[in-house]
This record gives C-alpha cells, structure tokens and sequence, in this order.
C-alpha cells in the first residue's frame, strides 16, 4: 500500500519494496517517519534557482499572532516556532517529502552507519564541528548534552518531555560525538527530535533560574539568523548569520511583522507592505480574489490538522455507537467543503494527514445519507418525540457544541449542523468560548458535549496517537495525555503499545493502519476534512517550500531570496 | 485647597485597591488561564500543563495570589509576562509611547476641529452649518470605529494609495515623514468621535455662556463682538470642558484599542487586548492599573483645576 503512490516520503525507497528493520535505520528511522508529497502544494512550489552570492535585500513575514516564547523548549505556539526555525538548529530536519536531513548532526543516525543499535536503545551521534554560535562559541556535544538534560530538568518551564524522558546516560565522548541510552525502544523520537532546537551551554548554565534570562528576549543559537530587534505588539527583526554552517541565508534580513487581523493583514499583501502571509495566511474568501492579484503568488498547501467534530464519547446519547454513526451519515460534508470552505479542503476518514507514509487508503467513505442515519437510529431505539427530538430510557439526543468565539467559518459550519442534525431528530445548540475559556479546563477536563476543532494529531511527523487516543491518557481520569474524546478501547492501546516499540517500517504502516481503521469503525471523532492553508507570496520572492512536517510554512526562510 | 487635594489623594488611592481588588477577582474568575493557548495547539500533555501551573504559582488560593502581587506592586515590582517574561513596567513603557502619540495627535484634532464647529455651531444656532454639523455629530457617534478603519483602509490605501494599510513606519525607515505619514489614518478614525463629542459638548456650553446676562451687558456697553466671544464667551465656555477633558482617557483608551487593532499599531490598546485573549494576568492587571491610575489622575486634575478656577467648587 506504501508503493500506491511510488512513494513513502524517502527518495528510492519505492525501488527496494517494504524496507526491513535494517533498511528502516540505514534510511533513518525518521526518514520513515515523514510523509510523502503534497501534490497540490509542490505543484506551484518553486525551488531555489540561482541564489545569490551575499545575502541581499530582505523580507517582510506576517503573522497573525505575535511570537513572544523565543527559548524554543519552552511552552510556545506555533508562531514562535517561525523565530525558532530562524535562530536555532534541531540536530537533523525533516524537508517536506518526509526525508530527514542532517543539520547539527552529520549524518543521520542508523542502523548501518552505527548511529542507532539494531533494538533502538543506543543511539551515537556524530556532530558538525565547523559550527558556531551567533557568539562565535564553538557549538559542541556538550551543547546537546545540556540541551537534553535541561529538557528533563524538574525546574525548567519544558513544554513537553515525551519521548526525551526515556533519554539515559548521555555521554559525551568527543567534541563531536554524543552517545545516549534509551530506557525502552521508542521508535518517533527520531521525529521528536527533528522538532527538538539545541540551545547554547555556555549561556544558560549560569543561570541561577532556567526559566528567566536575557537570553529568553535576545536568543543566541546557530541558525541561518541572528537576533536583531524586538519591538513589541509590532515587529521582530533577525539579521544574516553570515557564518551559518548550511544552505543560505540569501536576505540580510527578515522581519516578522505581527498583524492580528486577518482581513488587515491579507490588505497589508495587496498593498504590497508585507512579502508573505503565514501561519493562519489568507482567508479562504480571499483565495479566489488573492490568485488574480498582480505580483501575487498564491499556495494553497495541506496541513496536518484534521477538522472534525469532538464528541465527548462519555455524554449521554454519545456513548451509543448507533448515534455517532447517524451524526456523521447525516452531516453534509460537501456542503461546509464548498460552501464554506470555498472547496478548499479535502474529506476524510482518518486522524493521519493523507500526504503521510502511515496514512491509511480505503477506510471507509463518508457519503451523505439522512435516511440511513434515520434508520439507523430508529433501529437502535431513539424514537422521535415531543418537539421531533428523539430520545431513548429518558435520555434525549440533544447537545451542545462548542468552538472558539469569533471563527466565522465553524460558526457558520455549526448552524449547518444544526440543520443537518435537526433533519434526523438530534438538536444541537452552540456554546462558544472565548480560546482562552473553551481550550482551558472545559476541554482538558471534558467538560464539553461536542466540540468543533481542528487537531494535529500526529506527534512530529510521527502516527504514535497514544496521548490522543490511549486509555491512560484521559486527563478527566487522572491520565497523562490529551484523550479529552474519554476514549477507551482495549485493541487500541494494544496497537498504540505495539506500534511505539516497532522499528519495521512495513510493521508500523500495518499497526497504524488498523489503528485508523478502529478508529474510524468506534467514530472516536467525525472527521470533516484536512486542514489546508493558503498563503501569499511576492513575486520575485523565491525558495518559498511548504512543509506539512513542521508547523510553520516559513521553516526554511534561509534558501529565500529575491530573483 | 490642600485639605481639599488630600482629601480627594486619599480617595483616589481607596479606588484604586477597590479597582484592584475586583479587577484581580474578575480576571481570575474568568473561566480558562494563561496555558489554555498551549494546551490548544502545542503536544502539552494534562501533566506538563500541572507542572507549569505549579510553576508559575497559580495553584495557589486566589487570596494568596493577590495578596503577593499587591504586596510585590507595592514595591514597585509589577511581575513578569506570562507570554514573554519580560518585566509588566516595561512591556507598558514599550506599547505607551505608540497609543500616547495617537491618543495626542487624536485629542489635538479633535480639541481643535471640535471646539470650533461647537462654537460656530453655538453662535449660528439653527443655520445650515449648525444642522450639518448635528447631522454629522451623530453620524460620527454611531459609526462602528472598527468599520470606518476598515472603510479608510479600503479608500486611502487600497483605492487611491495616499496612505499606507496600518503600521507605525515602514521598517528601516525612523523618519519624521514617515511617522507622519502613517499617523494620519489611525489619527483621524480615532478623532472621529472625539471631534463629534468635543463639538456637541462646546455648543451646548457656549449655548449657556452666550444667553447669560453678562454677555448681554457686555454687548449693550458697546464692547466689540470679537472681544466678547473670546475673552468673555470662549473662556467661560471652556471652563465646563475642563472636565470633559479630564473624563476622555477612557473614552480615547477604548477608541485606540479598536484603531490600533485596525491599524496595526503597537499600542496599549492592543496589548491589553492581545493580554486578556491569553489570560496574561500581570500584564492586565498592570494595563489595568496603569489605566485606573491615568483616569484617576485625569479626574483629579480636572477637578483641582476647576477647583483653582471656580472656588465655589471648594464650598462644596
């Protein structure tokens, strides 16, 4: 199945058939990880031609929320991860057909060229030594060390350990070379640590507190950029590290202009004041106006979030199986695709973006069907009563639904569903939040009847859902995850447990193959669509690569360059 | 006079512990927090969250938590930005100068512009002028600003191209010019309302100074028309704006958030509108200190001028 497209996000791999273990490491395991082309997206791609000598001229990036977490372990959102990708280095990076490429690192480690031990547990990695930080230190193992350890230091502000609290008995054998210990086999940590930006030793040892310094306001790393200037509520400025160990930079500098409305800042492309429109980019009701602009180049790119109703699975009428089904059969799919989503997105069935290696052909095809869903109902008991409301032992089959306040598109997608809805004897009502209110307790503690959001669900560029979907990982239970669907299945953490520790990647395509199936059979969400995004860019701006793998489609600002 | 000065110190200083008090209640009671912005798009697990909560102090009891930032604000330290570390004072002192200079420029239109259709409209009681001016005062009023930013964009960058599309200046360009240049838009949306208000408020006060007996006897003593309406009208007139004057801050601090969201401009207005969306408590409650305190001063001011200027205010 991983040969129906020719490909499986590594360049040749098609050429041998199903990789085994070995072959999995010698392409790196991460590689595996990765995903295969977004055709829509690299159709309009332009690759970087003739770049020039010296950095030269620069470019305007607006964004619609304003980074301000700049130590890249810390707690963040995706903007701040536009400076991070700037300023800092991970070890090695995923590009956007899934392949990993060294970067801090010089190779990518594997079974074959000793990097990683054949059960996965001891992992060897042979740095760069012609690497400087924006200070002119030399970036050294010590650097990773620290990095790892600060990671699991219980006083740091960390955003997340997974994966690297398995990391054991770092040592630093030489000033390139830095070996480790897993605790267990844990096969997406080649993918969390392509996400994983090194942070300098020599600057935040001394700190007496991690989690407040100059640094975290003026970073010093080893990316194509270096600080320039903040000037808060408005704009970042990084200048050219002319000493970048890789490709680039070509622009002297880059300026993060941060413009919160989105309808303003689409104005401020046409006007011509800013280059490229990234993170939320342009509004869809703009994309058709936006193509026909002058100067203008228009990507409409897949993303990894996957829009779909939560049900909360522990609600009432949501635990009937029977009920989540006729949801989803008497949801109009197509209408909330084309009508207000100007046929943007595409459908689908799985938590996995369709562009990954582990994504799953042939689940089962949504299709339409207010009859059947009224059948099915009927025939699971929920009669229809006072008001046309079906109900079943006293439980009517009415609930809320919830989203962020002020998103016009799930607004309007939350009155079709009513109508939808309605149609089979359900009535849903709308109960928005504000993001800082729905995201809180309300979603964490599942608080929530329904929810209507968008989720990555991958970890990295990895399928391991086990904080999404593992029975341990309810958070209203005392779980450790972000499981607030409250889904349980005993076949799916047995999936989830299995699939982690696997190393093959034919046995993983396998695991979370059926992993999706289950998924897609117990209705643990409605799925609507892929998330897409559609950004703007100059003409003459070149280099500009949508990358599904990151978070942020302005990754890889150091191969831009005006033609 | 000064008993009178203290006395009102002293009650600005109760209002603004009361403020305080129920600005911290409120904030905190809200429902969500500070991490729920993580916790919607970044892989934070439940646990990391706790770890982070705990981190920060905040699971601690709410009169705990107020009695150590009251006590820490006390001493001058106003605590850190959740989102970017960095000191309250000096994420306020970094946005002030942006909202200051367009609350400045704003309040000068308008205290000009406003003033003279006030008192033209005043002393042409009924004209054409007078009904235009009223038409358009209440035209003005109820104009959404959000919607009038939005409409002059549209006309004067996107359409004509006179003005630039938002921004303070152009990055790489710190000139005069070019701050000018960016000024006007948000400057003149802003002053929208204000003109409109000033222009009511300065007709109806110069409609009482004109009618009173004074006017009337400097008029029969032959006095000059140009002298009676500046030095015996206007000044008198003027008086009541003083707190008018002094009441704005809210009314411009409200209007600037709304232009510079519009605008793109680095303001107050924004901040604290940016802070509340991710429940960045120390810098709302700074915001909302540095706000009352600015009011109370406002308010303060106007009344001790007005007190220094009428001293029948002092009997009362």
């Amino acid at each position: 199945m991983a040969d129906s497209t020719g490909k499986f996000g590594v360049g040749g791999l098609h050429h041998f058939g199903i990789p085994n273990r070995r072959q999995f490491f010698q392409l790196g395991a991460g590689a595996a990880a990765g995903w295969t082309l977004s055709g829509n997206a690299f159709a309009q791609t332009e690759r970087p031609g003739n770049p020039p000598d010296k950095p030269r001229g620069q470019v305007i990036a607006a964004l619609s929320q304003e980074p301000t977490v700049f130590h890249p372990l810390m707690p963040g959102i995706e903007v701040d991860q536009g400076i991070w990708w700037q300023v800092f280095s991970p070890l090695w990076f995923i590009e956007p057909d899934g392949k990993f490429v060294p970067d801090l690192a010089r190779e990518v480690p594997t079974v074959e060229n000793g990097g990683l031990s054949a059960d996965g547990l001891t992992w060897k990695i042979k740095l760069r030594s012609d690497v400087k930080w924006h200070d002119g230190t030399p970036f050294t193992a010590e650097d990773v060390k620290f990095s790892l350890e600060l990671i699991n230091n219980p006083d740091f502000r960390v955003r997340n350990r997974v994966g690297h609290n398995l990391v054991k008995d770092i040592k630093v054998v030489a000033p390139d070379e830095i070996h480790w210990r897993m605790e267990a086999p844990y096969s997406p940590y080649m993918s969390i640590l392509s996400l994983t930006f090194i942070v300098p030793k020599h600057i935040l040892e001394k700190l007496t507190d991690p989690n407040a310094s100059p640094f975290h306001n003026a970073p010093v790393g080893t990316g194509p950029f270096r600080w320039g200037e903040r000037v808060p509520g408005d704009h970042i400025q990084l200048n050219a590290h002319t000493g970048y160990h890789g490709k680039g930079p070509y622009v002297e500098r880059v300026v993060f202009k941060y413009i919160p409305d989105l309808t303003v800042l689409y104005t401020q492309f046409r006007t011509g004041q800013v280059d490229y429109t990234g993170l939320q980019g342009i509004l869809p009701n703009f994309v058709q106006e936006a193509k026909t602009l002058k100067g203008r180049k228009i990507f409409v790119s897949a993303t990894s979030s996957v829009e779909h109703v939560a049900p909360n699975l522990e609600f009432g009428p949501f635990a009937d199986r029977a009920v989540r089904e006729a949801l989803y059969l008497a949801i109009n799919k197509q209408a909330i695709i084309d009508a207000l989503n100007y046929g943007l997105p595409t459908q689908t069935e799985s938590f996995v973006p369709q562009q990954a290696w582990s994504f799953q052909q042939g689940l089962p095809q949504h299709k339409y069907d207010p009859a059947k869903a009224n059948a099915l109902l009927d025939a699971a008991g929920w009669v229809r009563g006072s008001g046309g409301i079906r109900e079943k032992g006293g439980v009517k089959l009415e609930f809320t639904n919830s989203t962020t306040s002020g998103n016009a598109v799930r607004e309007q997608t939350q009155q079709l569903l009513i109508q939808d809805w309605r149609a089979i004897g359900a009535a849903m009502r709308v109960n928005n939040m504000p993001a800082a209110v729905i995201w809180g307790d309300f979603w964490q503690q599942s608080k929530f009847n329904s929810v209507l959001v968008s989720v990555n669900f991958m970890l990295g560029s990895d399928p391991d859902v086990t904080p999404r979907f593992g029975s341990g990982a309810i958070p209203a239970k005392g779980g450790r995850g972000y499981n607030t669907y409250q889904y349980k299945s005993p076949e799916a953490d047995r999936l989830l447990a299995e699939g982690a520790k696997q190393f093959d990647l034919a046995q993983r395509k396998t695991t979370y193959g059926d992993l999706q199936k289950l998924i897609r059979n117990d209705l643990a969400i409605l799925p609507l669509f892929q998330g897409f995004i559609a950004e703007g860019v100059k003409e003459g701006l070149q280099g500009f690569r949508p990358n599904i793998n990151t978070s942020i489609n302005c990754w890889n600002i150091r191969e831009w360059y005006w033609a | 006079m000064a008993r009178y000065v203290v006395n009102r110190l002293a009650q600005a200083i109760m209002l603004l512990v009361i403020v305080s008090a129920i600005g911290f209640a409120i904030l905190h009671l809200a429902p969500g927090g500070p991490l729920s912005q993580f916790a919607a798009s970044a892989q934070m697990t439940q646990e990391d969250l706790d770890r982070v909560t705990k981190q920060l102090g905040l699971d601690r009891p709410l009169p705990i938590q107020y009695l150590d930032w009251f006590g820490r604000m006390l001493k001058g330290d106003w605590g850190k930005s959740y989102r970017d570390g960095e000191a309250v004072l000096s994420v306020i002192s970094s946005h002030l100068g942006a909202t200051l200079e367009l609350m400045a420029t704003a309040t000068i239109i308008a205290v000009l512009l406003g003033c003279w259709i006030g008192v033209l409209g005043a002393l042409r009681r009924y004209s054409l002028f007078d009904s235009l001016a009223t038409v358009g005062a209440m035209i003005a009023l109820s104009i959404p600003t959000f919607w009038f930013g939005l409409v002059t964009i549209y006309v004067f960058s996107v359409k004509l191209g006179w003005l630039p599309a938002g921004n303070r200046q152009t990055v790489g360009d710190g000139s005069f010019l070019d701050l000018l240049h960016h000024l006007i838009a948000p400057a003149l949306v802003l002053a929208l309302v204000e003109t409109a208000m000033w222009g009511r408020f300065m007709r109806s006060s110069m409609l009482e100074v004109i009618n009173q007996d004074y006017i009337r006897t400097a008029r029969a003593k032959g006095m000059p028309e140009w002298r009676i309406l500046t030095v015996h009208a206007l000044r008198n007139a003027l008086l009541p704006m003083i707190t008018v004057a002094g009441l704005q801050f809210p009314t411009l601090l409200g209007g600037a958030l709304v232009a510079e969201t519009v605008f793109t401009w680095p303001g107050m207005g924004r901040l604290f509108l940016d802070s509340i969306g991710y429940r960045d408590y120390p810098v709302v409650m700074g915001i909302l200190m540095f706000s009352a305190t600015m009011v109370l001063i406002g308010s303060l001011l106007a009344d001790i001028l007005y007190a220094v200027v009428d001293p029948r205010i002092r009997v009362g």
